[in-house]
């Protein structure tokens, strides 16, 4: 059991003297604290003679109470005089969270944040953009400038280290594509259309998709949460005051590489995504794999693949914009990479799949339907 | 609210068990420490005992493994082989989230502050004080909070702000509020100095005695400052070939033969430390004359 400090009130000539007992430290004075709080009548002595021990968190809890009461503190030991004389020099009367503002001001005050956030937003992100762009034709003109080395690096974390997943998602989404199909298809005697379903569908559209989803939550989301953290301990600060231009250290090799990437990974998931539903035709439909791959030539257009390899660049582009700039965007505490990175992810996800509704259309009034 | 109510909201939020006040003579006692990074021996076969009430300065070149030192005492540095009593308890034996009733008892000032960045300097300092002592009444754990802040050094108006606000002494002051938001018997301070200007060093070092003095902490004081040292300590441990190889006060060390040592205490910065303080021992003393 712990031990509580006590008190116990007793009067000495028609003045009530407050007897304080046992130790007054932080760990014994959450009961008494709280009985003086609510305790009603005058007090004219404190007396200190029987307490055992005394912290600075007794001291002030003697020290409020006397104050209050007007009450004289006596039989303080040489101890409890100088913790009472320190915390009564330290005493602060300042608030502890950051000052809040009435509710009807906060209301208009956040909705207007918002409106020129959003304007100033679109600003930051076509000036982002302008530096981006900037860089690269500086590149161009000065190539020694380029950082191989991290561009690899990039090339390594964002596709090479992705292929186990990506692979393993297109190969079940195919199999879900064709079976679902074939289930349909099937209504109408129409079985054999699931492989240009799952051919034309994956190389167009789910392969490319996909991926550009599945590189914004592993790629897009480290760089926010990679960036922001060296804003947080002044990294990017201190390269910029050696000369090194961050957009050029680490904003070009990371949006490089996820440009390069992107048509590999997009093309790469989609033949997996192939295999998928090659695989799942052979057991359910009794189509053998090898005629599927054949038959899948014969059916889907060439123009499809091109259709993917077009739109997996833009769509590596947005994403890694997205990330480096909601990194770069960070500032103040750790609550903020947490908050830039989810934005990213997901401004990076609905950014991709409004364009794509974009080139679905395109590339059909165009022709390549 | 009558005191039955306040009893039974009291034993419903407090904890079964607090750990009772230490009384042994050692509050640390390290014997035959080896602490290590893979290949990296940082320390190897260290012993050193703090005593209770003093503030012992622990000082080294760069990289001899202070920081390290401090945090396997703490407990969260592995520790390859040897034993650290922390309050009587071994600190090896225990897996690093484990509550062995020490924790309460110390306040840790990290080298760069480490304040939680999401919370206001004052909610930092109610940290502590919400996880060990929830009883506490919520109005007290604020002044607790208040009067720690200024106790501190920094000035009222600081609790409120968050530690991206700060400057890096500001950080350092509300570090320290928050290492004695629970009153502890132990404190460890690394380099609290360090990146301070020479009179909020100064006033940092008065500020440490005076805690020292007043709460009868035992302070395990990591620094390079030589007047730091001089000023405030009792006893001095010098970390050099991956052990303690001497303890002792300044005066004792300078006896000793050990070339860092001499390099150290000797050295320009050394002897102009020495000489300050000789200077202001003698002009206390005239003042005490004059007086
Ligand atoms: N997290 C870590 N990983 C690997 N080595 C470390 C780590 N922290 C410290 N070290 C090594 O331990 C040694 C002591 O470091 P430290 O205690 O920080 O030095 P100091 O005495 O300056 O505080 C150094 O050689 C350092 O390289
Ligand atoms: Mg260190």
């Amino acid at each position: 059991m712990r031990q509580w400090a006590e008190y116990s009130l007793e009067d000495e000539g028609g003045r009530a003297k407050l007897v304080l007992k046992g130790p007054l430290l932080i760990s014994t004075i959450g009961k008494l604290d709280r009985y003086l709080r609510t305790f009603e009548g005058e007090v004219a002595e404190i007396d200190l003679s029987q307490t055992t021990a005394i912290d600075t968190v007794g001291a002030w809890t003697v020290l409020r109470f006397a104050r209050e009461r007007e009450a004289e503190v006596t039989g303080a030991t040489e101890q409890a005089k100088r913790l009472l004389k320190a915390v009564e020099e330290a005493e602060s009367s300042a608030d502890i969270s950051p000052p809040l503002r009435l509710l009807r001001l906060r209301v208009p005050e956040r909705v207007g944040e918002l409106v020129l956030e959003f304007s100033v937003g679109a600003r930051q992100i076509i000036a982002f953009m302008g530096q981006v762009v900037l860089c690269s034709l500086t590149l161009i003109r000065h190539p020694s400038r380029f950082r191989g080395k991290a561009f690899v690096r990039q090339l390594e974390l964002v596709g090479v280290s992705s292929l186990a997943i990506i692979g393993l998602m297109s190969f079940l989404i195919g199999i879900v594509v064709a079976q679902q199909g074939a289930a349909q298809l099937r209504q109408f005697g129409a079985e054999i259309y699931t492989i240009n379903l799952t051919g034309r569908l994956t190389l167009r559209e789910l392969g490319v998709l996909m991926t550009a989803i599945m590189v914004a939550g592993r790629s897009g989301s480290a760089f926010a949460a990679q960036l922001g953290t060296m804003k947080l301990t002044e990294e990017i600060d201190a390269m910029r005051t050696i000369g090194v231009s961050p957009t050029e250290a680490l904003i070009m090799p990371r949006i490089l590489a996820a440009v390069f990437m992107m048509p590999l990974l997009g093309f790469y998931a989609s033949v997996m995504a192939i295999i998928g539903g090659a695989f799942i035709a052979e057991l359910t439909l009794g189509i053998p794999f090898l005629t599927f791959l054949q038959r899948i030539r014969e059916v889907v257009p060439i123009h499809d693949v091109w259709v993917g390899l077009i739109k997996a660049p833009v769509f590596g582009l947005i994403v890694a914009v997205t990330g480096c700039y909601q990194g770069m965007q960070v500032q103040g505490n750790s609550e903020e990479v947490g908050l830039r990175t989810t934005m990213a992810v997901v401004q990076a996800i609905f950014m991709v799949i409004v364009l794509d509704a974009f080139f679905a259309v395109f590339f059909t009034e165009v022709g390549w339907a | 609210m009558s005191e039955e109510q306040i009893d039974q909201q009291v034993g419903d939020v407090a904890l079964e068990e607090v750990p009772e006040h230490f009384d042994g003579e050692f509050p640390i006692v390290i014997t035959g420490l080896t602490t290590a990074f893979g290949e990296n021996v940082v320390h190897e076969g260290l012993d050193l005992e703090v005593r209770r009430g003093e503030v012992l300065g622990v000082v080294g070149g760069s990289g001899t493994g202070k920081s390290v030192l401090m945090r396997a005492i703490i407990g969260l540095q592995p520790v390859a082989a040897g034993c650290i009593e922390v309050f009587g308890k071994d600190i090896t034996a225990a897996e690093p989230d484990e509550e062995i009733g020490v924790r309460s008892r110390w306040g840790v000032l990290f080298q760069g502050g480490a304040l939680f960045s999401t919370l206001t300097v004052g909610e930092n300092v109610e940290v502590p004080l919400k996880q060990f002592y929830p009883e506490l009444d919520q109005e007290l754990m604020h002044e607790i909070a208040r009067y720690k802040v200024v106790l501190s050094g920094l000035p009222e108006d600081a609790a409120s702000k968050y530690p991206s606000e700060l400057s890096g002494g500001m950080k350092k002051r509300a570090g320290l509020a928050r290492a004695l938001a629970l009153d502890p018997e132990l404190l460890f301070l690394d380099e609290p100095t360090a990146g301070l200007d020479p009179i909020g060093a100064a006033k940092f070092d008065e500020l440490t005695r005076e805690l020292a003095e007043t709460l009868g902490l035992t302070v395990f004081l990591i620094t390079h400052d030589l007047d730091t040292l001089y000023a405030i300590c009792d006893r001095v441990a010098v970390l050099a070939d991956k052990k303690v190889i001497a303890v002792g006060t300044i005066p004792e060390l300078l006896e000793s033969d050990h070339p860092w040592i001499q390099e150290y205490f000797n050295g320009p910065r050394g002897r102009a430390a020495q000489a300050s303080t000789a200077r202001s021992k003698s002009i206390d003393k005239r003042d005490r004359a004059g007086a």
